[in-house]
């Protein structure tokens, strides 16, 4: 009963617009969060950081207050706000692809967190939902069903620029095929997510700050030589380490790895998961990774494993 | 920030999305170099309709013209105002002209103008035009001694010393025809024929030789043919009479394909007119000689070949018509409204109770200057197209080129790049091509426009034909006129096609799915 009623309600998340929902819900939702957004942009990194944050979570609070209403009388029961002990938890997650006339369901309920400061491993094999896992979490998709909870604040029903600020600013992503944008150089793919926050203004305002940190990142992932290179004249740990130093520019609060090693052989995957665990270590920062490979995933602080779309016990 | 970059590197790397807008380029350039061309060209008409004709034109519905022209002339400068600047009264009859060429007599059919010397200048540019450089500044009716022809037209010697020698050979010829015709005994041919029929070509004798004749001037032949009034083609001309260049000239290639003038007559020949006289129901035809004494070349061929100039006293005298004429020609201040003043003359004389019509130029060349006009738009039209078509190429390219990008805009979304900023990247791509290609098109267009006439001597040079063939025009030099606002026009439309064209695949690059996007090989 429940799962139907949260499943009617999360497609409708997804396929109404923004201001569809304003309507039926709570008015001042929208425009208080744009308007947020808009004004941070003056202010220095750290200080946009720490101000998103509050924006993101009052954002978060008016929307999980008004799922609350949406959906209390059905699920009294559901505890919509998560203890705030986890950074990122996922519930019931449900989500199934169509092939044709036949629905695959992909993950069967998925419930499970991460502690800020963790850095857990997701492990599991080809076709267990892994990847799709972390899409979800990192907002890429919508779940069919389930709720994804950040910060105690509900994200998987947010509207496309609400995950968009999110994935810019708080989730660091990094990908199995590095996922560089082979017109730019080093510097710029690390720049990129900078670029896509600030407008051509703000962005020339702070840019001496800006490209500053980006050498930082880059020198401490070891590619200070290779500013102006393209990924093409790269080689793969190369082009991971840029994307790691990429992941990192917004000082995301998470960073969500999908199979960072499985595309390297064995001693450059080592590396780039010493950088991780030194991230994890000296900064505290917390990594969320995906892999098949069991051995690596012994390098996290905890495993989870994923079966058939469930995580096994 | 990123959507400039990306846009920039885009274009800096797609050079198969640089092709796609070679069309766009050519499209451009060509439009320019036709605007350009045509805009040369009708100003160029216009200076040459205009150039003749002045502002506002009368024109008597009937041949025998109006009377009372000073009054009529007061109460048009009455109306008119400050605006006029010259008025002058003619006469335009349809007339034909012989003109005499080795022996034999070639007619052409004219408009021959009587026109008042004093005041015909001020009226039209009339005088600018003509061959003699004196008759420029200040031009009459009487044969000049010598000075014609210039670099463009090679005149043979003319004038009075050539009149002379003319006349003298004439005389010199007749003198042995007479002397032949003694000898083998044959009756020679009547003088009383001769002098009824003066011919300009077969000159009448001078007197001494008992030959002599007198012009038609009928009085002249009552009186007593004292050596004063004998008319002696060496000393005396008739009436002076202007020749359009196309009239008195045909232009050629001769043998080594070089293009020459051939001169029918010159000035100092004689040619015969013969045109009507006044009197409803029944005109006379009358037939006078003239002496050529200039040429006049407006460089329109309707005009260099239909019209015929004389003095309007001799005309009036001539036909009978007093002191009457046919049109009144006003000459406005540059910049008057030209419509508005014929209006208002309408208004004052109205079409019904005054036997004329009033008209501007424009009016009277209405159809020349349209059927311009139709071609420049016809033109402009097609070549649009042409440029619509190119978009439609765009439209392919990017298509191809945000498949080909998929992976890259997953990419972006990942990172938090909004669908309306990935959308940017793409309309600023097209914006960014189509200024591309219109701006090179454009340069490419303005420089052909400049170097017009050394590409038109290439063009000749490797196909052998020439592209203006200077028998067929009069120009030796491709007019062109760049009109700014032209230029930017068809800069901005094209851009526009070319970011029209770039709105689809934009839209389909900002629905696309992160996840299908990033998955996508």
């Amino acid at each position: 009963m429940s799962s139907t009623v949260i499943r009617s309600h999360g497609q409708g998340a997804k396929n109404q617009e923004p201001g569809a929902r304003v309507r039926e819900g709570e008015a001042p939702a929208e425009p208080r969060v744009e308007g947020s957004v808009l004004r941070v942009q003056d202010t220095t990194p750290a200080a946009i950081a720490d101000s998103n944050r509050q924006v993101l979570s009052t954002q978060y609070s008016v929307h999980s207050a008004h799922s609350a209403k949406t959906v209390r009388s059905a699920t009294p029961q559901s505890s919509l706000r998560t203890p705030q002990s986890s950074l990122l938890a996922a519930k019931k997650l449900e989500k199934s692809y169509r092939k044709g006339r036949l629905e695959v369901p992909v993950l069967k309920g998925v419930d499970f967190a991460v502690r800020p400061g963790e850095f857990v491993a997701i492990v599991g094999q080809s076709g267990s939902g892994k990847s799709t896992l972390l899409h979800l979490l990192g907002t890429l998709d919508a779940p069919d069903s389930g709720e994804i909870h950040f910060e105690g604040n509900r994200i998987d029903n947010l509207p496309a620029s609400g995950r968009d600020v999110l994935r810019n600013k708080y989730f660091g992503m990094i990908f199995q095929f590095y996922h560089l944008l082979p017109e730019l150089t080093m510097l710029e793919n690390v720049l990129a997510p900078i670029m896509i926050r600030f407008g051509i203004w703000n962005y020339f305002w702070k840019r001496r700050e800006h490209v500053e940190r980006a050498k930082q990142l880059l020198d401490m992932v070891g590619l200070s030589h290779r500013l102006t290179h393209k990924p093409r004249e790269l080689s793969g740990g190369e082009m991971q380490r840029t994307a790691i130093a990429r992941a990192l520019i917004a000082q995301p609060k998470l960073l969500l790895a999908d199979e960072p090693t499985g595309n390297l052989d064995q001693q450059t995957g080592g590396e780039i998961l010493a950088i991780l665990k030194q991230l994890h270590r000296a900064q505290g920062l917390t990594i969320l990774m995906v892999t098949h490979d069991p051995a690596i995933a012994r390098q996290a602080d905890r495993v989870v494993r994923l079966v058939e779309g469930k995580v096994a016990a | 920030m990123y959507k400039l970059l990306l846009s920039w590197r885009y274009l800096r790397t797609r050079y198969i999305a640089l092709a796609s807008i070679i069309s766009v380029t050519l499209g451009v350039g060509t439009l320019i170099v036709v605007n350009s061309v045509m805009a040369g060209f009708s100003h160029e008409m216009h200076i040459r309709l205009h150039g003749i004709l002045s502002d506002i034109i009368f024109e008597a519905h009937s041949q025998d013209g109006m009377e009372n022209v000073e009054e009529l002339i007061t109460e048009i400068r009455k109306v008119v105002g400050d605006e006029l600047v010259g008025v002058t009264a003619a006469v335009h009859v349809p007339a034909m002209i012989n003109i005499n060429y080795h022996g034999q007599m070639q007619p052409r059919q004219v408009n021959l103008i009587g026109v008042d010397e004093a005041t015909y200048a001020e009226v039209s540019d009339f005088s600018q035009y003509l061959m003699h450089p004196e008759n420029r500044s200040k031009f009459d009716f009487l044969l000049r001694e010598s000075g014609w022809g210039d670099d463009e037209h090679a005149i043979p010697p003319s004038g009075w010393p050539y009149r002379r020698l003319k006349a003298n050979y004439e005389r010199e010829q007749e003198l042995q025809r007479r002397m032949l015709q003694n000898a083998t005994g044959e009756a020679p041919a009547g003088p009383g024929e001769l002098a009824e029929h003066p011919q300009p070509g077969t000159l009448p004798l001078a007197e001494g030789t008992g030959l002599a004749t007198a012009p038609v001037d009928p009085f002249n032949q009552l009186k007593p043919q004292s050596a004063e009034n004998v008319f002696n083609p060496e000393k005396d001309q008739y009436t002076g009479i202007i020749l359009g260049i196309a009239m008195g000239s045909v232009r050629q290639r001769d043998a080594r394909g070089k293009v020459r003038d051939v001169y029918l007559c010159r000035p100092g020949d004689d040619v015969q007119v013969a045109f009507a006289s006044v009197g409803m129901p029944l005109p006379k035809i009358l037939s006078e000689n003239f002496t050529v004494v200039d040429f006049y070349e407006s460089k329109m061929s309707e005009y260099d070949s239909g019209f015929a100039f004389i003095p309007l006293k001799a005309m009036q005298n001539s036909r009978g018509m007093g002191d009457a004429v046919t049109t009144i020609q006003l000459k406005l201040k540059t910049g008057a409204d030209l419509n508005a003043v014929r209006d208002k003359l309408q208004a004052r004389f109205p079409a019904e109770e005054f036997p004329f019509r009033i008209q501007t130029w424009r009016d009277m060349q209405g159809p020349l200057l349209a059927a311009v006009q139709m071609e420049t738009t016809l033109l402009n039209i097609l070549l649009f197209m042409i440029i619509a078509v190119a978009g439609f190429g765009i439209l392919a390219t990017f298509f191809m080129i945000v498949v080909e990008k998929t992976k890259d805009i997953g990419i972006l979304k990942a990172l938090g790049a909004p669908g309306r900023g990935v959308m940017s990247i793409f309309l600023g791509y097209g914006f960014s091509l189509g200024l591309v290609g219109s701006g090179v098109g454009m340069l490419g267009g303005l420089l052909f426009v400049t170097y017009i006439n050394q590409i038109a001597k290439v063009v000749e040079w490797i196909t052998g034909h020439e592209v203006f063939d200077p028998t067929v025009y009069y120009f030796s030099k491709i007019p062109t006129i760049v009109e700014p606002l032209t230029v930017a026009s068809v800069v901005a439309g094209s851009v526009l096609i070319a970011v029209l064209a770039s709105v689809l695949p934009a839209l389909r690059a900002a629905r696309l799915h992160p996840v299908e996007a990033l998955r996508y090989e």
